[in-house]
């Protein structure tokens, strides 16, 4: 999806109200910025260059300050993604513990690689770091849900899950 | 044993409610400080206790206080809920198990310092934590636990929530007041400290979410109570976690100074059936490796330190007999590079060519005289070469594993004289676990 010619897209009215709810926290409005950017995303999945101007206006910065703001975040997705965005952990614990097998057993099963997403939109792959859950690794989000001691039968059940419900 | 920070927390991990957190003596220690205590008098309770920082360098919690300016006017407690570094799953459990005991932590070093506003800086991905640090802040405002005139004092509070959106580096204190006020997340150069120059100028306390926990129980029990729980001279008790191929990988909270072998052995049931000990990084990705020697060591800031490494984060990662050493320091160092803000030299490049000699190493390419350009290395990212510490915690897990476990290395080399004489194949011989993992 390349929207690059595109015009600026306008916030929704409840988009702009939940980021000046946000900004109201902060002396200075910039402040919230992250925050705004992740209820774009909330709202549209992911933050495209053409949603940038209109966030920027309502924070008091401009477009290219807060698109280097957006870049350096590994949650603000600057390209489009499934509905649901699968993060498999990929650091020490994990590791150990076959994150690496887990990781195949995903792409072979919904037939994506790494920062993939299958055919009906419904998933994307993309590793994470140590979601903090060392204890039950190897671990892995799926949207807000977090799930660990995986093999490859939780995995299977998981996604089965997933992609029935929400 | 007493353990403060855990024990209300639920075996099914429900979090405590405000009212569930009172009957247990919840908001006391609040209302000790506020009705009884000058705000000196809390910050000198908390230096009595001798608290120490639980975010990784153990710094003295109420010196931290008392260096904020007396003089009234604008301040801010931040709590440091990033939680990022690979390893580390202590912080969670307390904010999602007991978010009311952070909060009281909070009003109180707010009370402190004399601060009317904090912020907890939470990592993006604690979407669980999120919700109940949400409710129970809700419940706190509506008790009037929170607001104006908390607990009828002339003690004002809002604590705000904001949540992050994945980078390491905004853990490091001055690049999460950089990413709080809304920038790029880059370290600032120190001094000045927070604790005079920090959120937007003004003076700011930076502490873990761990610290602040313990606070409620310091101010409702008193510095001698909480001196006398530890083992030894820090102070305390100290959640303390193991992960890896040990039989139950989990969180306990012991008394600071409690050796290391009852952790490993006694709370997480030791290695796995077939499992050997080969070391460990005692608190956290960026700590020194140690060995099964050190087993003995008393888990406190300074006997890990007189042993070379750290205590880190508290939270330790197992290396087996059958994960080799190279491979997971190139894990970790993978994940530096990654996470690099990219501001100063030696970080920046230097981690990228780590990972390429790792690589080659690993690949067969390696060369004997790579292992002393990756020691160069990890001396030129160690401490004074850098802007911040994310690249000296890089180079502690490197430069021990270049010192225990050398061998290791080595047995990739594929230009061994001896074999180059005899005009035989490389094969790089398998370690114990590995060989039996193959069914050799
Ligand atoms: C790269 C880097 C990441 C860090 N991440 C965290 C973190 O996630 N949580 C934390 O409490 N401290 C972290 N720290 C340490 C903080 O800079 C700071 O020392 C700490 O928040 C102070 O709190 P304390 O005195 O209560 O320990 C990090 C430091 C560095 C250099
Ligand atoms: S050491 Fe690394 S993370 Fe820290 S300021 Fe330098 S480049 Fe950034
Ligand atoms: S290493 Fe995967 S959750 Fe910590």
């Amino acid at each position: 999806m390349d929207d690059k010619n595109n015009k600026p897209i306008p916030l929704t009215e409840s988009e702009a109200a939940e980021i000046r709810a946000a900004a109201s926290h902060y002396p200075d409005p910039s402040a919230a910025s992250i925050e705004a950017l992740k209820i774009v995303q909330k709202h549209r999945r992911w933050v495209s260059d053409n949603n940038l101007q209109a966030v920027a206006e309502l924070l008091g910065l401009s477009a290219a300050e807060l698109d280097g703001i957006a870049t350096f975040y590994n949650l603000i997705y600057r390209k489009p993604v499934g509905e649901k965005v699968i993060h498999y952990c990929d650091s020490v614990s994990c590791w150990m513990l076959g994150a690496e097998r887990i990781r195949e057993h995903i792409s072979k099963r919904l037939g994506i690689g790494l920062g993939e997403t299958t055919a009906d939109g419904r998933f994307t792959l993309l590793p994470i770091v140590c979601l903090g859950a060392c204890d039950r690794a190897p671990a892995m989000m799926i949207g807000d849900e977090l799930y660990g001691d995986l093999d490859e039968a939780s995995v299977d059940a998981i996604l089965t899950r997933e992609d029935r419900h929400g | 044993m007493d353990k403060p920070l855990t024990r209300n927390i639920k075996p099914d991990l429900a979090p405590v409610t405000l009212a569930e957190y009172r009957r247990s003596g919840g908001y006391e220690g609040l209302k000790k400080a506020v009705t009884a205590m000058a705000p000196a008098e809390a910050v000198a309770t908390v230096k009595e206790a001798n608290l120490r920082g639980r975010g990784g360098a153990g710094f003295p919690t109420g010196v931290k206080w008392s260096l904020v300016p007396q003089a009234a006017g604008q301040k801010y407690v931040v709590v440091n809920a990033d939680e990022m570094e690979p390893g580390t799953f202590k912080d969670r459990l307390l904010m999602e198990g007991d978010p009311h005991q952070l909060i009281e932590g909070i009003a109180i070093a707010a009370y402190a310092i004399g601060a009317d506003t904090a912020y907890i800086f939470l990592r993006g991905e604690y979407t669980l934590a999120a919700r109940r640090l949400e409710q129970a802040l809700q419940e706190a405002r509506d008790a009037s636990l929170l607001g104006r005139n908390i607990l009828g004092a002339e003690f004002h509070l809002d604590i705000h929530l904001h949540t992050s959106a994945g980078r390491y580096i905004c853990g490091e204190e001055t690049a999460l007041l950089n990413s709080l006020e809304g920038k790029r997340a880059n370290p600032r150069t120190k001094p000045p400290y927070p604790q005079t120059s920090g959120l937007w100028g003004r003076p700011t306390v930076v502490n873990n979410v761990e610290t602040v926990c313990n606070v409620p129980h310091i101010l409702r029990e008193g510095a001698d109570w909480y001196r006398g729980l530890s083992r030894s001279q820090d102070a305390g008790t100290k959640l303390f976690g193991v992960s890896g191929r040990v039989k139950k990988p989990g969180l306990w909270e012991l008394p600071m100074g409690t050796p290391i072998r009852e952790l490993i052995e006694d709370c997480a049931g030791g290695m796995q059936e077939g499992y050997t000990l080969r070391g460990f990084l005692p608190g956290g990705a960026s700590t020194d490796f140690l060995l099964p020697e050190h087993l003995d060591l008393a888990m406190d800031f300074d006997s890990l330190q007189r042993a070379g490494s750290r205590l880190g984060t508290g939270t330790m990662i197992v290396l087996d007999d059958a994960t080799c050493p190279v491979r997971i320091v190139l894990n970790l160092e993978r994940f530096f590079t990654q996470e690099s803000c990219g501001w100063c030299t030696p970080c920046r490049d230097g981690l990228p060519w780590v990972v390429e000699i790792l690589e080659g190493i690993l690949a067969g390419r390696g060369r004997p005289e790579d292992l002393d350009r990756l020691e160069k290395l990890a001396w030129l990212m160690g401490p004074g070469h850098t802007f911040c510490a994310l690249a000296p915690g890089a180079a502690e897990p490197l430069q021990s594993a270049l010192k225990y476990f050398r061998e290791d290395f080595e047995r990739y080399l594929p230009v061994s004289p001896a074999l180059s004489l005899r005009g035989e194949e490389h094969r790089v011989p398998l370690l114990e676990g590995e060989r039996r993992a193959a069914g050799g």
